[in-house]
């Protein structure tokens, strides 16, 4: 199934563990992700608090080329996610943004990869190809806040509560932890300009994972992995509880129950998370 | 939570609420003040002026303390508030629009990071069309904490460096110059 793809800044840097692992589960699943051609950054948070129609033109020049292409665009990153969606919902209500010619025609939808993985691809076919379940892994999911909200740009039905990433791991074989903070927010945008504000958001995540009894959390974007993932010695040094819980893609896990070899992504975590899997017998 | 403390006499300076309305296309005038923001909002513990009271001040054309105030800085964007207000105000957004204004127009930001941050990671798009993390950082921390600051960072620079995670050579955009031409043509000059 052919599909276009915006893999977004941070897929070809910190996290190029998701790109290269998304990358994996496609072939894998007989997806064809195409690449937008040239693409350009979405303008992420830097553009929309700095000039809104700067924010919109930066997001929309990627929606020009892929409307030239006119297949569904897929989406890992959520920040990326969420300004591509608020550029189509401003086309959609026939206001104009620099750089778009009236040709614009938006007969395509935007997904984010999960939504694309689990609703699209599909239960059957994710199940048909596992073959190492994930028995003994006890996660929580954890979404972060942009990639159901604002539900009025993203469509999501219940934006406290989506599943699409619990429903994938529980199709992997894993026994999937429930938790009320699958949609609180990471503070990932403050990780460089404020820790201050940032380390307690990541602290009250990883302490409520514990509490779940969760052992791992499972993400699906490149913001929420980095702050979780690489302050946890941070937040032990200065609170003096030992912080070292695995933070996984999504993308990661099912390489790992497809059969893939994920062992090269996994050794750029911060946490390294193979003690966990290899004592769940599952590397 | 209590109600707003403003001096008991205020002069609202209406103008001064319709030019934010005009400039974020947000109904401030539906807030009824009934605080769900503030109560889904994660970040109330670092912030000087709680979200509903951001409404409250800019209902009377008090802006010029929103625009001074570290809660418009800490702000996370993490949209909880727009999803939440019964009245359909993206409180968020009115958040960007106070950034904004603050950037064209003053006064400084209470927290100076934040504006620095984005302008490097902006700075990083104008140039190569994406964001090169390591340039975007480097220039960060230069930028706000000069060489010494920089410095500080360079045992977090190598370890993501030997994590495979720093690309060696920005990729080239062909479209540069849309890229360009797209800052030349949006960002209001203050
Ligand atoms: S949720 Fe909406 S109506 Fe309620 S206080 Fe906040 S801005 Fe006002
Ligand atoms: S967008 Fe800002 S003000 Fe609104 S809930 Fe999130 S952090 Fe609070």
């Amino acid at each position: 199934m052919p599909v276009s793809y915006y893999p977004g800044c941070s897929l070809e840097g910190t996290a190029r563990e998701y790109g290269e692992s998304t990358l994996d589960i496609a072939r894998v699943l007989g997806i064809e992700l195409k690449e937008l051609s040239d693409w350009s950054c979405c303008g992420a948070s830097s553009g929309h608090i700095t000039d809104d129609s700067l924010a919109l033109a930066l997001a929309a020049r990627n929606l020009g080329i892929a409307d030239t292409v006119g297949l569904d665009l897929v989406v890992p990153c959520a920040a990326c996610y969420s300004r591509l969606k608020t550029a189509e919902k401003r086309l959609r209500s026939g206001r104009a943004i620099v750089g778009i010619p009236d040709t614009y025609q938006g007969n395509y939808r935007i997904m984010h990869l999960s939504q694309f993985l689990w609703e699209d691809i599909g239960e059957e076919t994710i199940r048909q190809h596992v073959k190492h379940p994930l028995d003994g892994l006890s996660p929580v999911c954890y979404y972060g806040c942009l990639i159901t909200r604002p539900p009025d740009v993203t469509g999501a039905v219940d934006p406290d509560n989506p599943e699409s990433i619990d429903n994938i791991m529980t199709a992997l074989g894993a026994d999937v932890r429930r938790w009320s903070y699958k949609t609180d927010c990471c503070g990932a945008s403050h990780m460089l300009t404020l820790p201050q504000v940032a380390i307690p958001m990541i602290q009250k995540l990883l302490d409520m994972a514990e509490e779940a009894g969760a052992d791992s959390i499972v993400v699906g974007c490149p913001m929420c992995y980095t702050s979780l993932d690489s302050m946890q010695e941070t937040i032990s040094q200065e609170t003096g509880h030992e912080y070292d819980t695995p933070i996984f893609f999504i993308t990661e896990m099912m390489g790992l129950a497809f059969g893939e070899p994920v062992d090269k992504h996994l050794g750029r975590h911060s946490v390294d998370p193979r003690p966990l899997l290899s004592q769940k017998g599952l590397l | 939570m209590t109600a707003i403390q403003t001096p008991q006499e205020v002069i609202p300076q209406l103008s001064l609420r319709r030019k934010v309305e005009e400039l974020s296309g947000e109904k401030i005038t539906a807030c009824f003040q009934c605080e769900k923001c503030t109560n889904g909002c994660p970040v109330t513990f670092a912030m000087d002026i709680m979200p509903h009271q951001v409404l409250r001040l800019l209902g009377l054309g008090q802006i010029e303390e929103v625009l001074l105030s570290d809660t418009i800085w800490v702000c996370a964007s993490c949209e909880m508030c727009a999803t939440r207000c019964p009245n359909d105000i993206s409180i968020a957004h009115i958040m960007d629009t106070m950034r904004q204004m603050s950037q064209r127009e003053g006064p400084k930001a209470s927290q100076k990071n934040v504006p620095i941050f984005h302008a490097a990671f902006l700075g990083s798009i104008r140039r190569f069309g994406r964001v090169h993390e390591a340039f975007m950082s480097v220039e960060f921390y230069l930028r706000s904490s000069g060489v010494s600051g920089l410095l500080q960072q360079a045992g977090t620079g190598l370890s993501m460096f030997n994590h495979g995670k720093i690309k060696i050579m920005p990729y080239r955009l062909l479209g540069n110059r849309q890229v360009r031409s797209i800052f030349k043509r949006t960002i209001k000059k203050g």
